[in-house]
Protein backbone atom coordinates (compact mmCIF):
# COMPACT_ATOMS: atom_id res chain seq x y z
CA UNK A 1 0.00 0.00 0.00
CA UNK A 2 1.14 3.21 -1.01
CA UNK A 3 2.04 5.83 1.53
CA UNK A 4 -0.20 8.44 -0.46
CA UNK A 5 -3.36 5.91 0.76
CA UNK A 6 -2.34 6.29 4.05
CA UNK A 7 -2.78 10.26 4.07
CA UNK A 8 -4.98 11.97 6.49
CA UNK A 9 -7.62 13.72 4.41
CA UNK A 10 -7.42 17.51 4.49
CA UNK A 11 -10.62 18.91 6.45
CA UNK A 12 -11.83 22.41 5.43
CA UNK A 13 -14.92 23.74 6.85
CA UNK A 14 -17.85 24.94 4.47
CA UNK A 15 -17.54 28.30 3.21
CA UNK A 16 -20.55 29.84 2.05
CA UNK A 17 -18.65 31.61 -0.98
CA UNK A 18 -16.64 29.11 -2.14
CA UNK A 19 -18.76 25.94 -1.33
CA UNK A 20 -22.06 24.82 -2.32
CA UNK A 21 -24.64 22.37 -0.96
CA UNK A 22 -25.49 19.52 -3.69
CA UNK A 23 -28.64 20.28 -5.13
CA UNK A 24 -31.65 17.55 -3.66
CA UNK A 25 -34.83 19.62 -4.99
CA UNK A 26 -37.02 19.57 -7.78
CA UNK A 27 -35.82 19.10 -11.61
CA UNK A 28 -37.66 20.38 -14.57
CA UNK A 29 -37.86 19.73 -18.21
CA UNK A 30 -35.98 21.64 -20.07
CA UNK A 31 -34.97 21.43 -23.82
CA UNK A 32 -31.01 22.85 -24.45
CA UNK A 33 -31.37 22.49 -28.40
CA UNK A 34 -35.03 24.07 -28.26
CA UNK A 35 -33.55 27.39 -26.56
CA UNK A 36 -30.64 28.02 -28.46
CA UNK A 37 -32.75 27.54 -31.65
CA UNK A 38 -34.87 30.20 -29.91
CA UNK A 39 -31.99 32.49 -29.32
CA UNK A 40 -30.65 32.33 -32.54
CA UNK A 41 -33.73 33.17 -33.92
CA UNK A 42 -34.26 35.74 -31.38
CA UNK A 43 -31.12 37.73 -31.81
CA UNK A 44 -31.22 37.27 -35.56
CA UNK A 45 -34.40 38.94 -36.10
CA UNK A 46 -33.39 41.61 -33.30
CA UNK A 47 -29.80 42.12 -35.98
CA UNK A 48 -31.87 42.23 -38.87
CA UNK A 49 -34.03 44.86 -37.38
CA UNK A 50 -31.44 47.30 -36.83
CA UNK A 51 -30.10 46.85 -39.55
CA UNK A 52 -32.46 47.50 -41.45
CA UNK A 53 -33.61 50.39 -39.14
CA UNK A 54 -30.31 52.37 -38.20
CA UNK A 55 -27.60 50.78 -40.39
CA UNK A 56 -23.95 51.22 -39.81
CA UNK A 57 -22.02 54.54 -40.16
CA UNK A 58 -19.03 54.75 -42.36
CA UNK A 59 -17.49 57.47 -42.57
CA UNK A 60 -15.05 58.11 -45.66
CA UNK A 61 -11.51 57.78 -44.66
CA UNK A 62 -9.15 61.09 -44.15
CA UNK A 63 -6.60 61.35 -47.19
CA UNK A 64 -3.10 63.26 -47.20
CA UNK A 65 -5.07 64.57 -50.46
CA UNK A 66 -8.08 65.43 -48.91
CA UNK A 67 -6.41 67.05 -45.82
CA UNK A 68 -3.84 69.29 -47.80
CA UNK A 69 -6.93 70.35 -50.29
CA UNK A 70 -9.04 70.88 -47.51
CA UNK A 71 -6.49 72.82 -45.07
CA UNK A 72 -3.78 73.35 -46.75
CA UNK A 73 -2.08 75.74 -44.60
CA UNK A 74 -2.72 73.09 -41.53
CA UNK A 75 -0.68 71.04 -44.12
CA UNK A 76 1.74 73.40 -44.78
CA UNK A 77 2.47 73.99 -41.20
CA UNK A 78 2.45 70.09 -39.95
CA UNK A 79 5.19 69.51 -42.69
CA UNK A 80 7.52 71.99 -41.33
CA UNK A 81 7.52 70.38 -38.11
CA UNK A 82 8.09 66.85 -40.07
CA UNK A 83 11.10 68.57 -41.88
CA UNK A 84 12.76 69.90 -38.58
CA UNK A 85 11.87 66.62 -36.56
CA UNK A 86 9.67 68.43 -33.89
CA UNK A 87 6.25 66.99 -34.94
CA UNK A 88 4.36 64.47 -32.45
CA UNK A 89 5.71 61.76 -34.56
CA UNK A 90 9.05 62.86 -34.70
CA UNK A 91 9.04 63.49 -31.26
CA UNK A 92 7.32 60.23 -30.34
CA UNK A 93 10.14 57.78 -29.18
CA UNK A 94 9.40 54.01 -29.29
CA UNK A 95 8.59 52.54 -31.40
CA UNK A 96 9.36 55.38 -33.79
CA UNK A 97 11.91 56.46 -33.14
CA UNK A 98 14.72 56.72 -30.18
CA UNK A 99 13.88 60.11 -28.76
CA UNK A 100 15.32 60.72 -25.00
CA UNK A 101 13.51 60.97 -22.19
CA UNK A 102 9.97 60.88 -23.45
CA UNK A 103 9.02 56.84 -22.70
CA UNK A 104 6.36 57.09 -20.64
CA UNK A 105 7.45 54.67 -17.12
CA UNK A 106 6.29 53.90 -13.53
CA UNK A 107 8.75 53.92 -11.15
CA UNK A 108 11.90 51.72 -12.64
CA UNK A 109 9.23 50.37 -15.40
CA UNK A 110 9.72 51.30 -18.67
CA UNK A 111 8.46 48.79 -21.15
CA UNK A 112 8.11 51.09 -24.39
CA UNK A 113 12.09 51.94 -24.01
CA UNK A 114 12.67 47.88 -23.55
CA UNK A 115 10.74 47.02 -26.44
CA UNK A 116 12.83 49.33 -28.66
CA UNK A 117 12.40 50.85 -32.28
CA UNK A 118 10.85 48.57 -34.05
CA UNK A 119 8.79 50.97 -36.92
CA UNK A 120 11.44 53.28 -37.45
CA UNK A 121 10.21 56.33 -38.73
CA UNK A 122 12.38 59.65 -39.58
CA UNK A 123 10.29 62.49 -40.60
CA UNK A 124 12.27 64.55 -42.58
CA UNK A 125 13.67 61.47 -44.94
CA UNK A 126 10.10 59.88 -44.71
CA UNK A 127 7.59 62.33 -45.02
CA UNK A 128 9.13 65.03 -46.93
CA UNK A 129 12.57 64.38 -48.35
CA UNK A 130 12.43 60.83 -50.52
CA UNK A 131 8.48 61.77 -51.00
CA UNK A 132 10.06 64.50 -52.83
CA UNK A 133 12.80 62.94 -54.64
CA UNK A 134 10.45 60.19 -56.42
CA UNK A 135 8.76 63.19 -58.23
CA UNK A 136 10.25 63.14 -61.91
CA UNK A 137 11.32 65.77 -63.98
CA UNK A 138 11.81 67.77 -60.86
CA UNK A 139 14.91 69.94 -61.21
CA UNK A 140 13.83 72.95 -58.98
CA UNK A 141 12.64 70.40 -56.33
CA UNK A 142 15.87 68.40 -56.26
CA UNK A 143 18.74 71.57 -55.90
CA UNK A 144 16.36 72.13 -53.10
CA UNK A 145 16.71 69.12 -51.68
CA UNK A 146 20.44 69.28 -52.35
CA UNK A 147 20.89 72.44 -50.63
CA UNK A 148 18.95 71.88 -47.64
CA UNK A 149 21.15 68.36 -47.00
CA UNK A 150 24.71 70.26 -47.94
CA UNK A 151 23.69 72.60 -45.25
CA UNK A 152 25.36 72.85 -41.75
CA UNK A 153 22.27 71.53 -38.93
CA UNK A 154 22.51 75.44 -37.41
CA UNK A 155 21.76 76.52 -40.74
CA UNK A 156 18.95 74.18 -41.19
CA UNK A 157 17.71 74.81 -38.27
CA UNK A 158 17.27 78.73 -39.09
CA UNK A 159 15.74 78.34 -41.91
CA UNK A 160 13.05 75.88 -40.65
CA UNK A 161 12.36 77.82 -37.50
CA UNK A 162 12.17 81.28 -39.80
CA UNK A 163 9.21 78.96 -41.90
CA UNK A 164 7.53 77.94 -39.06
CA UNK A 165 7.22 81.25 -37.29
CA UNK A 166 5.84 82.71 -40.36
CA UNK A 167 3.83 79.66 -42.05
CA UNK A 168 1.20 80.40 -38.80
CA UNK A 169 0.28 83.17 -40.84
CA UNK A 170 0.64 81.41 -44.38
CA UNK A 171 -2.41 81.64 -47.01
CA UNK A 172 -3.34 79.24 -49.70
CA UNK A 173 -3.67 81.95 -53.14
CA UNK A 174 -3.64 80.22 -56.70
CA UNK A 175 -3.08 76.97 -55.84
CA UNK A 176 -0.10 77.63 -53.64
CA UNK A 177 0.41 78.21 -50.20
CA UNK A 178 1.98 81.94 -49.25
CA UNK A 179 3.96 82.75 -46.74
CA UNK A 180 5.31 86.41 -45.50
CA UNK A 181 8.27 87.11 -47.07
CA UNK A 182 11.59 85.81 -45.16
CA UNK A 183 14.92 83.48 -45.17
CA UNK A 184 13.72 80.31 -45.30
CA UNK A 185 16.46 78.88 -47.79
CA UNK A 186 15.24 75.98 -49.79
CA UNK A 187 12.47 75.28 -47.54
CA UNK A 188 9.91 77.46 -49.29
CA UNK A 189 10.51 75.55 -52.19
CA UNK A 190 10.39 71.97 -50.34
CA UNK A 191 7.21 73.00 -48.47
CA UNK A 192 5.45 73.96 -51.13
CA UNK A 193 6.40 71.51 -53.62
CA UNK A 194 5.35 69.18 -50.81
CA UNK A 195 2.03 70.78 -50.56
CA UNK A 196 1.07 70.91 -54.66
CA UNK A 197 2.54 66.83 -54.46
CA UNK A 198 0.25 66.08 -51.46
CA UNK A 199 -2.86 68.16 -53.13
CA UNK A 200 -2.51 65.77 -56.26
CA UNK A 201 -2.31 62.41 -54.33
CA UNK A 202 0.71 61.62 -55.24
CA UNK A 203 1.99 61.50 -51.63
CA UNK A 204 -0.58 59.09 -50.06
CA UNK A 205 1.25 56.42 -52.21
CA UNK A 206 4.34 57.37 -51.57
CA UNK A 207 3.77 57.21 -47.36
CA UNK A 208 2.36 53.59 -47.46
CA UNK A 209 5.12 51.49 -45.70
CA UNK A 210 5.63 48.84 -48.04
CA UNK A 211 9.06 48.18 -50.34
CA UNK A 212 6.38 46.19 -52.66
CA UNK A 213 3.85 46.40 -55.21
CA UNK A 214 1.08 45.35 -52.22
CA UNK A 215 1.04 47.19 -49.24
CA UNK A 216 -1.41 46.74 -46.03
CA UNK A 217 0.50 48.86 -43.44
CA UNK A 218 -0.77 52.68 -43.18
CA UNK A 219 1.17 53.78 -40.14
CA UNK A 220 3.67 56.30 -42.04
CA UNK A 221 0.13 58.57 -43.56
CA UNK A 222 -1.68 57.87 -40.60
CA UNK A 223 1.01 58.87 -37.76
CA UNK A 224 1.88 61.92 -40.47
CA UNK A 225 -2.65 62.84 -40.71
CA UNK A 226 -2.64 62.56 -36.69
CA UNK A 227 0.09 65.42 -36.42
CA UNK A 228 -2.02 68.16 -37.98
CA UNK A 229 -4.75 69.15 -36.43
CA UNK A 230 -7.57 68.68 -39.49
CA UNK A 231 -8.09 64.96 -38.38
CA UNK A 232 -8.47 65.68 -34.44
CA UNK A 233 -10.49 68.85 -35.56
CA UNK A 234 -12.91 66.29 -37.27
CA UNK A 235 -12.62 63.75 -33.96
CA UNK A 236 -13.79 66.60 -31.87
CA UNK A 237 -16.85 67.57 -34.08
CA UNK A 238 -17.71 63.65 -33.82
CA UNK A 239 -17.38 63.63 -30.06
CA UNK A 240 -14.40 61.29 -30.26
CA UNK A 241 -11.83 62.77 -28.79
CA UNK A 242 -10.45 61.70 -25.48
CA UNK A 243 -11.89 64.40 -23.50
CA UNK A 244 -15.31 63.48 -24.94
CA UNK A 245 -14.74 59.73 -23.94
CA UNK A 246 -13.70 58.93 -26.98
CA UNK A 247 -13.19 55.26 -27.38
CA UNK A 248 -15.85 54.27 -26.49
CA UNK A 249 -18.07 56.15 -28.73
CA UNK A 250 -18.46 55.99 -32.93
CA UNK A 251 -19.04 58.59 -35.41
CA UNK A 252 -22.88 59.71 -35.57
CA UNK A 253 -24.75 58.97 -33.31
CA UNK A 254 -24.15 54.81 -32.91
CA UNK A 255 -23.31 53.27 -30.42
CA UNK A 256 -19.70 52.60 -29.97
CA UNK A 257 -17.19 50.28 -27.65
CA UNK A 258 -19.01 51.00 -24.68
CA UNK A 259 -17.51 48.23 -23.19
CA UNK A 260 -14.42 50.41 -22.69
CA UNK A 261 -16.27 52.80 -20.50
CA UNK A 262 -13.72 52.07 -17.99
CA UNK A 263 -10.85 51.67 -19.82
CA UNK A 264 -11.84 55.72 -20.84
CA UNK A 265 -13.29 56.68 -17.48
CA UNK A 266 -9.22 56.67 -16.24
CA UNK A 267 -8.57 59.15 -18.43
CA UNK A 268 -11.20 61.78 -17.10
CA UNK A 269 -10.34 61.97 -13.64
CA UNK A 270 -7.47 63.16 -12.17
CA UNK A 271 -4.21 63.33 -11.29
CA UNK A 272 -4.58 60.76 -14.11
CA UNK A 273 -5.71 63.35 -16.92
CA UNK A 274 -3.28 65.34 -16.74
CA UNK A 275 -0.08 62.59 -16.31
CA UNK A 276 2.86 62.71 -18.68
CA UNK A 277 2.53 58.83 -17.90
CA UNK A 278 -1.20 58.59 -18.50
CA UNK A 279 -1.24 55.89 -21.01
CA UNK A 280 0.77 53.30 -19.07
CA UNK A 281 -0.94 53.84 -15.56
CA UNK A 282 -4.14 53.22 -17.19
CA UNK A 283 -2.98 50.08 -18.83
CA UNK A 284 -1.80 48.97 -15.15
CA UNK A 285 -4.86 49.80 -13.65
CA UNK A 286 -7.07 48.35 -16.20
CA UNK A 287 -4.58 44.90 -15.96
CA UNK A 288 -4.44 44.91 -11.97
CA UNK A 289 -8.70 44.85 -12.31
CA UNK A 290 -8.83 42.38 -15.02
CA UNK A 291 -6.48 39.96 -12.68
CA UNK A 292 -8.57 40.54 -9.72
CA UNK A 293 -11.97 39.71 -11.80
CA UNK A 294 -10.80 36.71 -13.31
CA UNK A 295 -9.17 35.73 -9.85
CA UNK A 296 -12.34 36.74 -7.72
CA UNK A 297 -12.89 33.27 -6.54
CA UNK A 298 -9.92 33.41 -4.61
CA UNK A 299 -9.89 36.87 -3.02
CA UNK A 300 -11.29 36.36 0.56
CA UNK A 301 -13.97 39.98 0.78
CA UNK A 302 -14.42 40.71 -2.33
CA UNK A 303 -15.89 37.03 -3.55
CA UNK A 304 -18.15 37.85 -0.26
CA UNK A 305 -19.49 40.79 -2.23
CA UNK A 306 -22.52 38.66 -3.67
CA UNK A 307 -23.51 37.53 -0.27
CA UNK A 308 -22.92 40.88 1.34
CA UNK A 309 -25.18 42.70 -0.99
CA UNK A 310 -27.89 40.03 -1.33
CA UNK A 311 -28.92 40.51 -5.10
CA UNK A 312 -28.94 37.22 -5.01
CA UNK A 313 -32.38 37.42 -3.40
CA UNK A 314 -33.83 38.93 -6.40
CA UNK A 315 -32.04 36.37 -9.07
CA UNK A 316 -33.57 33.53 -7.05
CA UNK A 317 -36.59 34.78 -5.29
CA UNK A 318 -38.86 32.10 -6.98
CA UNK A 319 -36.31 29.70 -5.08
CA UNK A 320 -37.09 31.35 -1.70
CA UNK A 321 -40.43 32.25 -2.27
CA UNK A 322 -41.02 28.36 -3.07
CA UNK A 323 -38.64 27.30 -0.08
CA UNK A 324 -40.64 29.63 2.11
CA UNK A 325 -43.95 27.95 1.43
CA UNK A 326 -42.71 24.74 1.65
CA UNK A 327 -41.73 25.27 5.27
CA UNK A 328 -44.95 26.61 6.36
CA UNK A 329 -46.06 23.39 6.49
CA UNK A 330 -43.34 21.41 8.17
CA UNK A 331 -40.75 22.27 10.48
CA UNK A 332 -37.73 20.79 8.73
CA UNK A 333 -35.53 23.42 6.52
CA UNK A 334 -33.90 21.58 4.53
CA UNK A 335 -34.29 21.65 0.68
CA UNK A 336 -37.61 22.21 -0.72
CA UNK A 337 -38.80 19.31 -2.91
CA UNK A 338 -37.39 16.29 -1.17
CA UNK A 339 -40.50 15.48 -0.40
CA UNK A 340 -41.53 14.16 -3.77
CA UNK A 341 -38.40 11.63 -5.28
CA UNK A 342 -40.36 11.12 -8.41
CA UNK A 343 -39.46 14.77 -9.20
CA UNK A 344 -35.59 14.15 -9.14
CA UNK A 345 -33.65 12.41 -12.28
CA UNK A 346 -32.07 9.49 -11.19
CA UNK A 347 -28.59 10.98 -11.78
CA UNK A 348 -27.37 14.72 -10.30
CA UNK A 349 -27.70 16.33 -13.56
CA UNK A 350 -26.65 19.52 -14.82
CA UNK A 351 -27.36 22.45 -16.28
CA UNK B 1 -11.98 -12.05 -54.81
CA UNK B 2 -13.78 -10.12 -52.05
CA UNK B 3 -15.74 -7.29 -52.04
CA UNK B 4 -15.87 -3.93 -49.33
CA UNK B 5 -19.33 -3.66 -48.45
CA UNK B 6 -18.40 -0.53 -46.85
CA UNK B 7 -19.16 -2.39 -43.38
CA UNK B 8 -17.27 -1.14 -40.65
CA UNK B 9 -15.41 -3.40 -39.13
CA UNK B 10 -15.59 -4.20 -35.27
CA UNK B 11 -13.57 -2.01 -33.57
CA UNK B 12 -14.36 -4.15 -30.06
CA UNK B 13 -15.73 -1.11 -27.90
CA UNK B 14 -18.31 -1.41 -25.47
CA UNK B 15 -21.00 -0.49 -25.09
CA UNK B 16 -19.72 2.05 -22.21
CA UNK B 17 -17.16 3.43 -24.11
CA UNK B 18 -14.35 1.46 -22.23
CA UNK B 19 -12.09 -0.49 -24.34
CA UNK B 20 -12.69 -3.86 -25.39
CA UNK B 21 -9.43 -5.35 -24.99
CA UNK B 22 -7.78 -5.24 -22.03
CA UNK B 23 -4.77 -4.39 -24.31
CA UNK B 24 -6.77 -1.47 -25.48
CA UNK B 25 -6.93 0.52 -22.28
CA UNK B 26 -3.39 1.92 -22.28
CA UNK B 27 -4.45 3.73 -25.82
CA UNK B 28 -4.22 7.55 -25.86
CA UNK B 29 -7.57 7.51 -27.79
CA UNK B 30 -9.44 5.11 -25.32
CA UNK B 31 -8.17 7.39 -22.63
CA UNK B 32 -9.61 10.10 -23.83
CA UNK B 33 -12.58 8.72 -24.62
CA UNK B 34 -13.10 7.32 -21.55
CA UNK B 35 -12.44 10.77 -19.40
CA UNK B 36 -14.73 12.54 -21.96
CA UNK B 37 -17.37 10.14 -21.46
CA UNK B 38 -16.56 10.53 -17.25
CA UNK B 39 -16.48 14.05 -17.65
CA UNK B 40 -19.05 14.39 -19.88
CA UNK B 41 -21.63 11.76 -19.74
CA UNK B 42 -24.45 12.31 -22.43
CA UNK B 43 -26.74 13.26 -20.10
CA UNK B 44 -24.98 15.69 -18.56
CA UNK B 45 -23.88 17.09 -21.86
CA UNK B 46 -27.44 17.65 -22.99
CA UNK B 47 -29.69 17.30 -20.68
CA UNK B 48 -33.41 17.38 -20.60
CA UNK B 49 -34.01 18.55 -16.83
CA UNK B 50 -32.54 20.84 -14.85
CA UNK B 51 -32.95 21.98 -11.42
CA UNK B 52 -36.07 24.26 -10.54
CA UNK B 53 -34.14 27.23 -9.17
CA UNK B 54 -33.23 27.71 -12.44
CA UNK B 55 -35.93 30.25 -12.75
CA UNK B 56 -35.19 33.65 -13.66
CA UNK B 57 -34.84 36.02 -16.86
CA UNK B 58 -31.10 36.43 -15.89
CA UNK B 59 -30.46 32.87 -17.20
CA UNK B 60 -31.39 33.58 -20.96
CA UNK B 61 -28.34 35.95 -21.19
CA UNK B 62 -25.96 33.11 -21.59
CA UNK B 63 -27.31 31.62 -24.26
CA UNK B 64 -28.25 35.04 -26.04
CA UNK B 65 -24.74 35.64 -25.65
CA UNK B 66 -23.98 32.30 -27.66
CA UNK B 67 -26.75 32.88 -30.08
CA UNK B 68 -24.48 36.53 -30.58
CA UNK B 69 -21.64 35.24 -31.02
CA UNK B 70 -22.59 32.83 -33.53
CA UNK B 71 -24.26 35.68 -36.19
CA UNK B 72 -21.42 37.94 -35.13
CA UNK B 73 -19.30 34.49 -36.81
CA UNK B 74 -21.50 33.95 -39.73
CA UNK B 75 -22.00 37.59 -40.70
CA UNK B 76 -18.07 38.01 -40.56
CA UNK B 77 -17.52 35.17 -42.36
CA UNK B 78 -19.85 36.73 -45.11
CA UNK B 79 -18.17 39.58 -45.35
CA UNK B 80 -14.82 37.89 -45.73
CA UNK B 81 -16.17 35.93 -48.52
CA UNK B 82 -16.19 38.78 -50.46
CA UNK B 83 -13.31 41.14 -49.09
CA UNK B 84 -12.39 44.22 -47.00
CA UNK B 85 -13.79 46.47 -49.28
CA UNK B 86 -16.23 45.19 -50.30
CA UNK B 87 -19.21 46.90 -47.43
CA UNK B 88 -17.97 50.08 -48.63
CA UNK B 89 -18.90 49.97 -52.29
CA UNK B 90 -22.36 47.81 -51.89
CA UNK B 91 -25.70 48.69 -50.46
CA UNK B 92 -25.73 44.57 -49.41
CA UNK B 93 -21.61 45.07 -48.11
CA UNK B 94 -22.84 47.79 -46.03
CA UNK B 95 -26.26 45.73 -44.95
CA UNK B 96 -23.90 42.58 -44.16
CA UNK B 97 -21.74 45.05 -42.04
CA UNK B 98 -24.35 46.52 -39.86
CA UNK B 99 -25.55 43.12 -39.31
CA UNK B 100 -21.94 42.53 -38.33
CA UNK B 101 -21.80 45.39 -35.79
CA UNK B 102 -25.34 45.03 -34.18
CA UNK B 103 -24.96 41.62 -33.62
CA UNK B 104 -21.52 42.27 -32.05
CA UNK B 105 -23.40 44.85 -29.67
CA UNK B 106 -25.97 42.33 -28.62
CA UNK B 107 -23.22 39.80 -27.92
CA UNK B 108 -21.44 42.45 -25.61
CA UNK B 109 -25.03 43.75 -24.22
CA UNK B 110 -25.67 40.32 -23.23
CA UNK B 111 -22.80 39.16 -22.29
CA UNK B 112 -21.92 41.73 -19.79
CA UNK B 113 -25.70 41.12 -18.75
CA UNK B 114 -24.40 37.49 -18.22
CA UNK B 115 -21.05 38.20 -16.26
CA UNK B 116 -22.48 40.64 -13.58
CA UNK B 117 -25.52 38.08 -13.22
CA UNK B 118 -22.97 35.51 -12.88
CA UNK B 119 -21.48 37.49 -10.11
CA UNK B 120 -24.63 38.39 -7.89
CA UNK B 121 -25.03 34.43 -7.88
CA UNK B 122 -21.09 33.87 -6.81
CA UNK B 123 -21.47 31.65 -9.50
CA UNK B 124 -17.27 30.27 -9.06
CA UNK B 125 -19.09 28.52 -6.08
CA UNK B 126 -18.73 24.57 -5.97
CA UNK B 127 -15.78 23.79 -7.94
CA UNK B 128 -16.85 26.41 -10.84
CA UNK B 129 -13.60 28.40 -10.49
CA UNK B 130 -12.53 27.53 -13.74
CA UNK B 131 -16.22 28.39 -15.40
CA UNK B 132 -15.44 31.98 -14.32
CA UNK B 133 -12.37 32.13 -15.35
CA UNK B 134 -12.87 31.20 -18.84
CA UNK B 135 -15.83 33.56 -18.87
CA UNK B 136 -13.76 36.74 -17.64
CA UNK B 137 -11.16 35.68 -20.27
CA UNK B 138 -13.51 35.10 -23.02
CA UNK B 139 -14.65 38.69 -22.38
CA UNK B 140 -11.28 40.12 -22.43
CA UNK B 141 -10.65 38.34 -25.29
CA UNK B 142 -13.97 39.64 -26.97
CA UNK B 143 -13.06 42.76 -26.30
CA UNK B 144 -9.40 42.70 -28.57
CA UNK B 145 -11.20 40.73 -31.58
CA UNK B 146 -14.04 43.81 -31.30
CA UNK B 147 -11.55 46.38 -30.75
CA UNK B 148 -9.39 44.94 -34.11
CA UNK B 149 -12.34 44.95 -35.70
CA UNK B 150 -13.16 48.87 -35.09
CA UNK B 151 -9.46 48.68 -36.67
CA UNK B 152 -9.85 47.42 -39.53
CA UNK B 153 -13.26 49.34 -40.78
CA UNK B 154 -10.81 51.06 -43.10
CA UNK B 155 -13.02 54.48 -42.75
CA UNK B 156 -12.65 58.22 -40.90
CA UNK B 157 -13.27 55.72 -37.16
CA UNK B 158 -10.22 53.22 -37.81
CA UNK B 159 -8.13 56.01 -38.59
CA UNK B 160 -9.12 58.17 -35.51
CA UNK B 161 -9.16 54.87 -33.04
CA UNK B 162 -5.92 53.73 -34.64
CA UNK B 163 -4.02 57.23 -33.98
CA UNK B 164 -5.60 57.33 -30.29
CA UNK B 165 -5.03 53.77 -29.22
CA UNK B 166 -1.69 53.56 -30.63
CA UNK B 167 -0.30 55.56 -27.44
CA UNK B 168 -1.48 53.07 -25.05
CA UNK B 169 -0.67 49.87 -26.46
CA UNK B 170 2.68 51.28 -27.46
CA UNK B 171 3.37 52.48 -23.80
CA UNK B 172 3.20 49.27 -22.98
CA UNK B 173 6.08 48.34 -25.13
CA UNK B 174 3.87 46.20 -27.10
CA UNK B 175 3.36 48.43 -29.92
CA UNK B 176 6.68 46.89 -31.01
CA UNK B 177 4.68 43.32 -32.16
CA UNK B 178 1.01 44.77 -32.83
CA UNK B 179 1.29 47.65 -34.65
CA UNK B 180 -2.09 48.71 -34.19
CA UNK B 181 -1.88 51.40 -37.11
CA UNK B 182 -0.64 48.61 -39.57
CA UNK B 183 -4.52 47.22 -41.35
CA UNK B 184 -3.22 44.07 -42.82
CA UNK B 185 -1.98 42.90 -39.06
CA UNK B 186 -5.28 44.18 -37.21
CA UNK B 187 -7.08 42.41 -40.11
CA UNK B 188 -5.45 39.25 -39.61
CA UNK B 189 -5.99 39.47 -35.76
CA UNK B 190 -9.92 40.30 -36.39
CA UNK B 191 -10.91 37.47 -38.72
CA UNK B 192 -8.67 34.87 -37.63
CA UNK B 193 -6.51 34.73 -34.62
CA UNK B 194 -8.69 36.53 -31.58
CA UNK B 195 -12.04 34.75 -33.62
CA UNK B 196 -10.36 31.39 -32.83
CA UNK B 197 -9.16 32.24 -28.96
CA UNK B 198 -12.95 33.49 -28.15
CA UNK B 199 -14.52 30.38 -29.71
CA UNK B 200 -12.19 27.94 -27.95
CA UNK B 201 -12.59 30.08 -24.87
CA UNK B 202 -16.46 29.87 -25.17
CA UNK B 203 -16.46 26.21 -25.92
CA UNK B 204 -14.82 25.29 -22.95
CA UNK B 205 -16.78 27.66 -20.93
CA UNK B 206 -19.93 26.27 -22.14
CA UNK B 207 -18.42 22.98 -21.47
CA UNK B 208 -17.13 23.31 -18.00
CA UNK B 209 -21.26 24.99 -17.41
CA UNK B 210 -22.29 21.23 -18.79
CA UNK B 211 -19.75 19.42 -16.49
CA UNK B 212 -20.20 21.64 -13.13
CA UNK B 213 -23.69 22.23 -13.86
CA UNK B 214 -25.63 25.93 -12.64
CA UNK B 215 -24.57 27.17 -9.24
CA UNK B 216 -27.31 26.48 -6.32
CA UNK B 217 -28.54 29.25 -4.26
CA UNK B 218 -27.05 30.57 -1.54
CA UNK B 219 -28.44 29.18 1.89
CA UNK B 220 -30.47 31.81 3.56
CA UNK B 221 -28.53 32.97 7.06
CA UNK B 222 -31.35 31.57 9.24
CA UNK B 223 -30.77 27.81 7.53
CA UNK B 224 -27.14 27.57 7.16
CA UNK B 225 -26.41 26.63 10.26
CA UNK B 226 -28.17 23.73 10.10
CA UNK B 227 -27.53 22.78 6.79
CA UNK B 228 -24.77 19.99 6.46
CA UNK B 229 -23.01 19.72 3.65
CA UNK B 230 -21.75 16.58 2.06
CA UNK B 231 -20.75 17.43 -0.85
CA UNK B 232 -18.91 20.40 -2.84
CA UNK B 233 -20.68 21.53 -5.49
CA UNK B 234 -22.04 18.61 -8.08
CA UNK B 235 -18.75 17.36 -7.95
CA UNK B 236 -17.70 14.66 -5.46
CA UNK B 237 -15.21 15.99 -2.71
CA UNK B 238 -11.41 15.00 -3.42
CA UNK B 239 -9.69 11.96 -1.90
CA UNK B 240 -7.68 13.61 0.63
CA UNK B 241 -10.55 16.23 1.24
CA UNK B 242 -13.64 16.90 3.47
CA UNK B 243 -16.05 18.97 4.82
CA UNK B 244 -16.57 19.80 8.42
CA UNK B 245 -20.27 20.61 9.58
CA UNK B 246 -18.63 24.13 10.52
CA UNK B 247 -20.18 27.07 8.56
CA UNK B 248 -17.31 29.75 8.08
CA UNK B 249 -17.75 33.11 6.41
Amino acid sequence: MSAASHATPKVRAFKPDRDVEEWHGKYVPYDLIKEVIVAIVVVSVLVVGLAVIFSSPDDKPVTVQSWSTTNPVDFAQTAITELDGTSGTATYGPPYNNTPDVSQSIGPINPDKWAGVHHPINTSLDYVLNPLRSLPHSPQVEAAITEYQSATPAQQAAWTAAYEKSVAKATFVNGSVQVPTGDYGPVGVIIGSLTSMARSGALDGALVSSHQFYGTDYTKPLLFIADGTYLSDLAQGQHLSGDQWGMMNETGSYPGQAWLWLYTLWYQVAPLNTSANADLQVWAIMMVLTVLLALLPFIPGLRSIPRWTRVYRLIWRQHYRDLGSDNEGRTSTTSPATSSASESPPVHSTV
Amino acid sequence: MTIDTGTPPDLGVAADGSAGLPEDAGQLTAKLRNAALEALPPERMMPDRQPAYVASWIYVFGVITVAALAVVIVTGMVLSVMGPTWWHLSSTGLFVNSLHMWSVEIFFFAMIIHLWGKFFMAAWRGRRRATWITGVVSFVVSVGAAFTGYLSQQNFDSQWISTQAKDGINSTGAGAIFNVTNFGQMLMWHIMLLPLVVVLLVGIHVLLVRRRGVVPPFALPDRSAEQVPTTVGSAPVTANETITNEVTP
